[in-house]
């Protein structure tokens, strides 16, 4: 049994209404939910394996696939859509020829979209890991992707 | 472009908080951090808020505290981040008190000019002020900035004074007085009282009136009983808990003390969007800060009232944002709805009673109980008294939040502290309630902004986002997007709201692509009908209101798109070309470096070039990347 | 304590805690449903059991399957907004199983004869989403091996991962539940397939008859749960 996984169920009593919260804490560890580990979970908190995945699956933060190095997440909230976020997105989308959701083939970056981060003034947003970039421009996006190693 | 880093650390709490016993020991603590903070003594408050992040606050707010020291003033001035002032367009803020001074759009480089002649030298640096854009005037002082004058800020008006990270800046404003207030001389029924007398209503978006549902819980049968704070503010366009979290989140714990109190609730939950990190960061600290000190826990300030929060973030599902499926999720289930027969303040979480409120009805209890029922009476309307918090955004030139009395009209939102439309275009809409709200078009401006008109009009207050739309919006493609992002929200369990929704959606792309038949509206209006009368929760019952309204006050755009094949505000990508106006090109070649498809071909210096119009995919990189309006589009 | 109410302009009696689909089933009266199952816990995801109900003068559409039975309740089980709102319910569902037997026959009593949306949209399913399944495998058999997976249209009803439920113990219950016959499940001589859940059982042999007759795994929980002794299931039911 993983240590980690043991001491994130431990942090939250392993209560299971708390699974969505340690999936969470397991997730920001892993970058994405292992199957492994979301079997090991089933098995510690007696939780049956089908409602685990089945909460793994309903709630978008969670990935059960690996994520690229670089999450690029693009605001698609009703501002930034009026200010042409759909555009930006397109253009990511040629630039990596990656589909949302999806990871380039290096996993230097997964592209997902996001129904609004709440930075509404400063439409259209697109977040890459923690920096937030505001205004974007379909002719800035190659600029800003090259200079992520 | 702009851009900045978000540091995610651990709670900051640097200096150990005294736990205080009685309303006294508070009192002194009050009056101690008063005396020891010099009111006179210059404050530099820079927003900190994740708008202001985005422009690059924390970078900015080093190289004050740089700055001050290099230039000796380091015991004169405190430098302080706040929580948002709400003209996020304008960001960076810094406000300088105890004047008020007021400067917008501030950047790293106008640091040591601020330094050495604001604070220093009690001047103002005219360039940084707020410009009325049509009167050339300058405004020095915040209140008298246009874009506030209007607003009423009751609930966000704290922001720029505290550091949300500090409980002894919320207990310097008077915090935390009013849950001593009701612990001591109040009983529960004097609060319940006090609260069904304000009048005060729901902030979510349901409206639903406060004391009458505190009363039901606290009546309901059970020893164990929850309150909860709604903050998986889901409406995309609207931010106003964001803000109020992370930039005043004992004002929300504080109401929610209170509350429990009133109803007899011990145990609480705080539940944020999984998209708001600095909110949540920003409740731990508070929490923690507010356990330390004792206004949280057990027997708080000694009164024998014991009372505990948890904060639990949301997992990327709008639907959450519905009771409901928001204590599913707190019960470890996915985020399903359930039929409301028997109310949540009955069963709720775990089957228990429990009371539900958003972020801002919270906010609005401390007020209410301080200032009396009577007196918060006297803002707003006859149906919805106090003030409101709306995100202003859109295609209006000052966005932002915004708090307003109810009744202020549409107008003065969006022209008196909106400013109005931005790059001069022309007013076509303004969208109110998120997805479960509508499209209101001109004739509504003069509309007074209160809960009943605007479910009259067809629309609804929401959660108070407020988008403002122009003549290059395309109302067939704004009701596709709402259509759109039901569809990934909805969670699935009924089939109206699951396959009705498809079916409106994939009719709606139909029309939006050219494929539109004349039945179309017909059967988008019939489908909506039942789908309101169907649906299992108010995801679906409310899905069709953007399409509804959109049909019936921009039903010639519809028509337009199904019978002309023509997008009239030139959105819908299958509908529209973009071609070449000769005469305006030069032949620089910029857009043919743009185009991502090599449809466009340079023919040399001084000839226009020629864009191959089959082959376009009508992304618009020539269009966005052109300055000298050589691109056309129709 | 009983109550009454009115059910199509007739008077009932009820017993508090009933639904209105129980009372309205009890006295003859006749309401189409899907995703119910007397043995179940009520879900109200399919909507067909909709009916209006008037109380305090307003008019609200509800789930009988759901909604308590109150007194002084006025319920109208087939009024023309009722039945209008089922119609396209069905109309829904066709759509999304247009080639299901049950889901046709149920629209053709309905009197829908063509679909108001488009051919190339059709889809084949057999799953209505109902959920029968997972709430019989949890409420009832209490293995929990399946469960409503994802979330808005590519809801599914699936196995953890979409691989062979480790969970499962072949009962079949989900088989015989479904109201659509989405699942399918087969006894080939001596094993038994359930493809949705990609699982397949070795049958127990009769000692007697010879006939393979339930799963092994299926067994030997039920043997373990109630403490039976190990040659209880040796016989069949048939053979006893």
């Amino acid at each position: 049994m993983d240590e980690k996984v043991a001491a994130i169920i431990s942090k939250y009593n392993a209560e299971p209404g708390q699974i969505v919260s340690i999936l969470q804490d397991i997730q920001t560890q892993y970058y994405y939910l292992p199957k492994e580990i979301l079997i090991q979970i089933s098995q510690i908190m007696g939780i049956p394996l089908s409602r685990v995945y089945a909460v793994a699956t309903f709630f978008r933060a969670f990935s059960l696939k690996p994520r690229g190095k670089h999450l690029i997440n693009v605001c698609l909230g009703t501002a930034c859509h009026v200010r042409g976020a759909i555009r930006v997105l397109e253009k990511l989308e040629r630039s990596l020829d990656i589909g949302r959701g999806g990871a380039t083939k290096d996993l230097k970056f997964t592209l997902e979209t996001v129904n609004c981060m709440g930075c509404c003034a400063l439409g259209p947003v697109v977040k890459i890991d923690e920096e937030y970039f505001g205004q974007m421009k379909t002719d800035r996006i190659d600029s800003v992707l090259g200079s992520y190693e | 472009m702009i851009l900045c880093w978000v540091a995610m650390s651990e709670t900051k709490t640097s200096w150990t908080l005294k736990k205080l016993h009685s309303p006294k020991e508070l009192e002194d603590l009050r009056r101690q951090i008063l005396d020891q903070s010099e009111p006179e003594k210059t404050r530099v408050s820079i927003c900190a808020g994740t708008g202001c992040l985005a422009y690059g606050c924390v970078r900015l707010i080093e190289v004050f505290k740089d700055e001050v020291a290099k230039q000796g003033l380091a015991d004169k001035v405190d430098i302080k981040s706040t929580g948002c002032p709400g003209f996020c367009e304008r960001g960076n803020i810094v406000v300088i008190q105890p004047k008020n001074v007021f400067y917008q759009r501030v950047k790293v480089e106008d640091v040591p000019q601020i330094v050495a002649e604001t604070i220093g030298d009690a001047k103002v640096v005219d360039r940084l002020l707020y410009v009325d854009p049509i009167t050339k005037e300058r405004f020095v002082h915040q209140e008298e900035v246009p874009f506030y004058q209007k607003q009423q800020r009751l609930i966000l008006g704290n922001n720029e004074k505290i550091d949300p990270t500090n409980i002894e800046d919320y207990i310097a404003v008077g915090g935390y007085s009013v849950l001593a207030k009701t612990l001591f001389t109040m009983t529960p029924e004097q609060i319940i009282q006090e609260i069904k007398l304000s009048g005060l209503r729901g902030r979510g978006g349901g409206g639903f009136p406060t004391g009458p549902k505190w009363e039901s819980c606290r009546k309901a049968h059970g020893d164990i009983k929850y309150v909860i704070v709604n903050a998986d503010e889901g409406d995309p366009g609207a931010f106003m808990d964001r803000a109020l979290l992370e930039g005043n989140p004992h004002s929300v714990l504080e109401g929610l003390i209170i509350g429990a109190y009133a109803i007899d609730s011990h145990e609480g939950y705080i539940y944020v969007r999984h998209e708001y990190p600095l909110a949540v960061q920003n409740v731990r600290t508070a929490i923690d800060q507010a356990e330390q000190v004792g206004l949280l826990g057990n027997n708080i300030l000694g009164s024998g009232f014991d009372f505990s929060v948890r904060i639990n973030r949301g997992g990327g599902a709008f639907v959450c944002g519905e009771s409901t499926a928001l204590m599913a999720s707190l019960e470890g289930k996915v985020g399903e709805p359930r039929a409301k027969y028997t109310h949540t303040v009955e069963k709720g979480l775990w089957n228990r009673p429990t009371n539900l409120n958003n972020v801002e009805t919270w906010a609005n209890v401390p007020l209410i109980i301080n200032l009396g029922a009577n007196w918060y009476k006297t803002i707003g309307t006859e149906g919805s008294k106090g003030t409101k918090i709306f995100s202003l955004v859109g295609k209006v030139n000052n966005t932002g939040l915004v708090e307003v009395p109810m009744g202020i009209t549409l107008r003065e939102i969006i022209y008196d502290i909106g400013d109005g439309i931005r790059d001069g275009k022309k007013f076509k809409a303004v969208q109110t309630g998120g997805p479960s709200g509508g499209c209101l078009p001109e004739t509504f401006l003069d509309l007074p902004v209160d809960f009943d008109e605007l479910t009259k009009a067809g629309s609804m207050m929401g959660s108070g986002g407020m988008i403002v739309m122009d003549e290059d919006n395309c109302m067939v493609d704004v009701a596709k997007y709402f259509l759109t992002f039901l569809e990934e929200e909805s969670c699935g369990k009924c089939v109206p709201c699951r396959e009705g929704i498809k079916r409106m959606r994939q009719i709606l792309n139909d029309i939006t692509e050219g494929r539109g038949e004349d039945k179309d509206i017909d059967l988008l209006e019939q489908l909506s009908s039942h789908l309101i009368d169907s649906s299992l929760c108010a995801l679906g019952t409310t899905a069709p209101n953007p399409v509804l309204t959109t049909i019936r006050y921009f039903r010639d755009e519809y028509e337009a798109h199904i019978r002309e094949k023509r997008c009239p505000a030139g959105v819908c990508k299958a509908l529209i070309h973009y071609y070449i106006i000769e005469e305006k090109c030069p032949g620089c070649g910029l857009c043919v470096k743009a185009c991502p498809e090599q449809v466009i071909t340079f023919m040399g210096k001084k000839k226009p070039v020629i864009l191959d119009e089959p082959k376009c995919i009508k992304c618009g990189a020539c269009y966005d990347v052109c300055k000298l309006g050589a691109v056309g589009k129709r | 304590m009983m109550i009454t109410l009115t059910i199509d302009g007739q008077k009932f009696q009820a017993k508090e805690g009933q639904t209105l689909l129980q009372v309205a089933q009890e006295n003859g009266i006749e309401i189409p449903t899907l995703c119910h199952h007397e043995a179940i816990e009520p879900y109200g995801a399919c909507r067909l059991c909709i009916v209006e109900v008037m109380a305090k003068g307003r008019s609200r559409i509800v789930t009988s399957c759901l909604h308590p039975a109150e007194a002084g309740l006025k319920v109208k089980t087939n009024s023309p907004k009722i039945v209008e709102n089922r119609k396209t319910l069905l109309q829904l569902l066709l759509a999304r199983c247009s080639n299901n037997k049950i889901i046709k026959a149920m629209a053709a009593k309905m009197g829908i004869e063509q679909l108001p949306f488009k051919t190339e949209y059709l889809e084949y399913n057999d799953c209505i989403l109902c959920g029968l399944c997972i709430r019989t495998c949890e409420q009832i058999v209490g293995v929990s091996a399946i469960s409503l997976v994802n979330r808005g249209i590519t809801k599914w009803a699936a196995s953890p991962f979409f691989e062979p439920a480790p969970d499962c113990i072949g009962c079949g219950s989900c088989y015989y539940i479904c109201p659509t016959g989405a699942i399918k499940m087969e006894d080939k001589g001596d094993t038994r397939y359930i493809y949705n859940w990609k699982v397949e059982f070795k049958l127990k042999k009769c000692k007697v008859c010879g006939n393979y007759w339930a799963p092994e795994k299926q067994l030997e929980y039920i043997r373990k749960k109630w403490n039976l002794p190990d040659d209880f299931f040796d016989i069949c039911p048939n053979c006893k």
